[in-house]
């Protein structure tokens, strides 16, 4: 103790006291003050970077979720649409199904009259044309066989026998 | 990451130090201070170089009696300013003789003598001649004004990087980490988080200011300014006053009527407290002088053994390891004293500026 009293050198204390009291001084208003600050800006700056990164993650999200909706939405409505799309297809081809069943029907029962008509001119002019023959036969018939006497009267004696049984 | 990387480089630039130091001591001993070899000499070697001293001598040369280095101004007051060279001593060997009045130099004190420089010892070899206030700009002066200088460029640097971008260049890269170091492990977890940016000036400028002297204490310049107890005194009175000039009304009230306890023991705890405000900077400053000065013993030492062994080819291997074993201890040590007074100031501001709500 004695000896470190003995070391003890007021006048280094003077000069350490005042040097750093200078030194305090400077570097508190040269290097400490703007040296805190920026850091404690760059920190802020840092935190308030992370911050507005979290919000524009979550916006990401929001947005997201809003282009899947979306995307749903219109995927919905392109079915919808083809559905529609199908069913009238569908629909017409029934309806030209339908008509043309109709139409084809409408031919075939024209064409059926035609034919029957056709048939019944065909079969009346068969008719008058065989009668025609039959008279013509009958008459050639007829006259040869009436050409003598008798046969005419056996001839008219048959028809008079059928019309009194009748 | 970042804290490693920077710990390595101090590592490795300090590793180089120290071995630049130990050749330089080597050298010191082994060429020039041929004279010191016996166990007396190399105390009195040990103690001179712990001391201050009034001229910045880089070796000398014992045997023929030369020093290289440069001299200082040596301040007295004796009955009016004394301004001259410390040249004008020629370390010690003559008398200087400045408007009719005689100095000498003796273990690094300056005494007032007559012509022939006669010094007359008390019984405990102590100088009874008159001693004039000695202002002189010394060994340790010079180096504290290095350091500040050294500290306003790196860190004014530091400052000025930060007006290009948000991000320091160069040196500023190592530095802001230390910076945010202390503000982050020794100012705000004592201080709080509030009341921390007051002091955070005179913290950073301790902790650095400390580091870069105790660092320095290890280079070859052979400087011990953090084991210099006028330093200490001085560091540490700062954090006394600074405690005692921003505590707050419960810190007082702690201190001269303690809450909580039977008056009878708050009169018998006031001196008590008292007292404990002083022994907390004490400590300080004891703790601080004692380690580096310590540490610059036991490194001399640990050389001087290769001139004191019988068998120079054993001794010298193992003087030198364990030299540089201590040294990288002291490398640490360096460091964790600017650590422990940077965080015990901060704990001592903190205790004065604490609220103490839970009462």
């Amino acid at each position: 103790m004695d000896k470190l009293i003995n070391d003890f050198s007021f006048g280094l204390f003077f000069w350490q006291a005042l040097i750093l009291l200078v030194l305090l001084f400077l570097l508190r208003k040269y290097a400490w003050k703007p040296i805190l600050d920026s850091l404690n800006n760059r920190e802020e700056g840092i935190k308030n970077a992370l911050e507005s990164a979290e919000a524009a993650r979550k916006e990401m999200q929001n947005l997201q979720a809003d282009n899947e909706r979306i995307l749903n939405e219109a995927r919905a409505e392109r079915d919808g649409m083809l559905k529609e799309a199908r069913q009238l297809k569908e629909n017409m081809i029934a309806d030209a199904k339908a008509e043309a069943q109709t139409e084809a029907d409408k031919i075939v029962a024209q064409a059926q009259a035609t034919i029957e008509s056709e048939k019944k001119a065909a079969i009346a002019d068969l008719k008058s044309q065989v009668a025609g023959l039959s008279v013509e036969i009958a008459e050639k018939v007829v006259r040869k066989e009436l050409a003598d006497k008798d046969k005419q009267l056996a001839l008219v004696e048959s028809m008079l026998g059928d019309v009194t049984l009748n | 990451m970042q804290k490693i990387s920077v710990v390595r480089i101090f590592m490795t630039l300090a590793l180089i130090l120290t071995s630049l130091n130990l050749v330089a001591k080597d050298a010191k001993k082994g060429e020039n201070e041929g004279k010191v070899d016996t166990k007396s000499e190399i105390d009195a070697y040990i103690e001179h170089h712990l001391q201050d001293s009034h001229d910045f001598t880089l070796w000398s040369d014992g045997e023929k009696g030369t020093h290289v280095g440069f001299p200082l101004p040596v301040i007295l007051w004796d009955d009016g300013l004394k301004i001259f060279s410390s040249s004008k001593f020629h370390h010690g060997e003559t008398v200087a003789e400045v408007d009719d009045n005689f100095y000498k130099l003796d273990h690094g004190k300056i005494y007032k003598t007559d012509a022939e420089g006669t010094i007359t010892y008390d019984e405990d070899h102590h100088a009874t001649n008159v001693k004039p206030l000695d202002f002189s700009i010394t060994k340790n002066v010079v180096t504290i004004l290095i350091v500040c200088i050294l500290m306003f460029l790196m860190f004014g640097g530091l400052a000025k990087s930060y007006k290009k971008g948000d991000l320091p260049t160069g040196f500023g890269r190592v530095l802001e980490p230390l910076v945010i170091y202390v503000r982050d492990e020794i100012a705000i977890p004592n201080i709080g988080k509030e009341k921390h940016r007051k002091f955070m000036g005179f913290l950073l400028t301790v902790f650095f200011f400390i580091w870069i002297l105790n660092l320095l204490g290890m280079t070859p310049l052979g400087v011990n300014v953090t084991g210099n107890i006028a330093i200490t005194v001085c560091l540490a009175l700062f954090t006394y006053f600074i405690t005692q000039f921003s505590a707050n009304k419960e810190y007082w009230k702690h201190i001269f009527w303690m809450p909580g306890v039977p008056v009878l023991m708050k009169i018998v705890l006031m001196p008590i407290e008292i007292l404990g405000t002083l022994t907390k900077p004490f400590a300080l400053l004891i703790r601080l002088f004692a380690n580096i000065t310590a540490g610059h013993v036991v490194i001399m030492s640990l050389i001087a053994l290769i001139f004191t062994a019988q068998n120079i080819y054993v001794m010298t291997p193992v003087s030198l390891l364990l030299t540089i074993f201590i040294s990288v201890i002291e490398l640490l040590v360096a460091f964790l004293q600017a650590f422990i007074f940077t965080m015990l100031s901060a704990l001592f501001i903190g205790l004065a500026v604490q609220d103490h709500d839970h009462h």
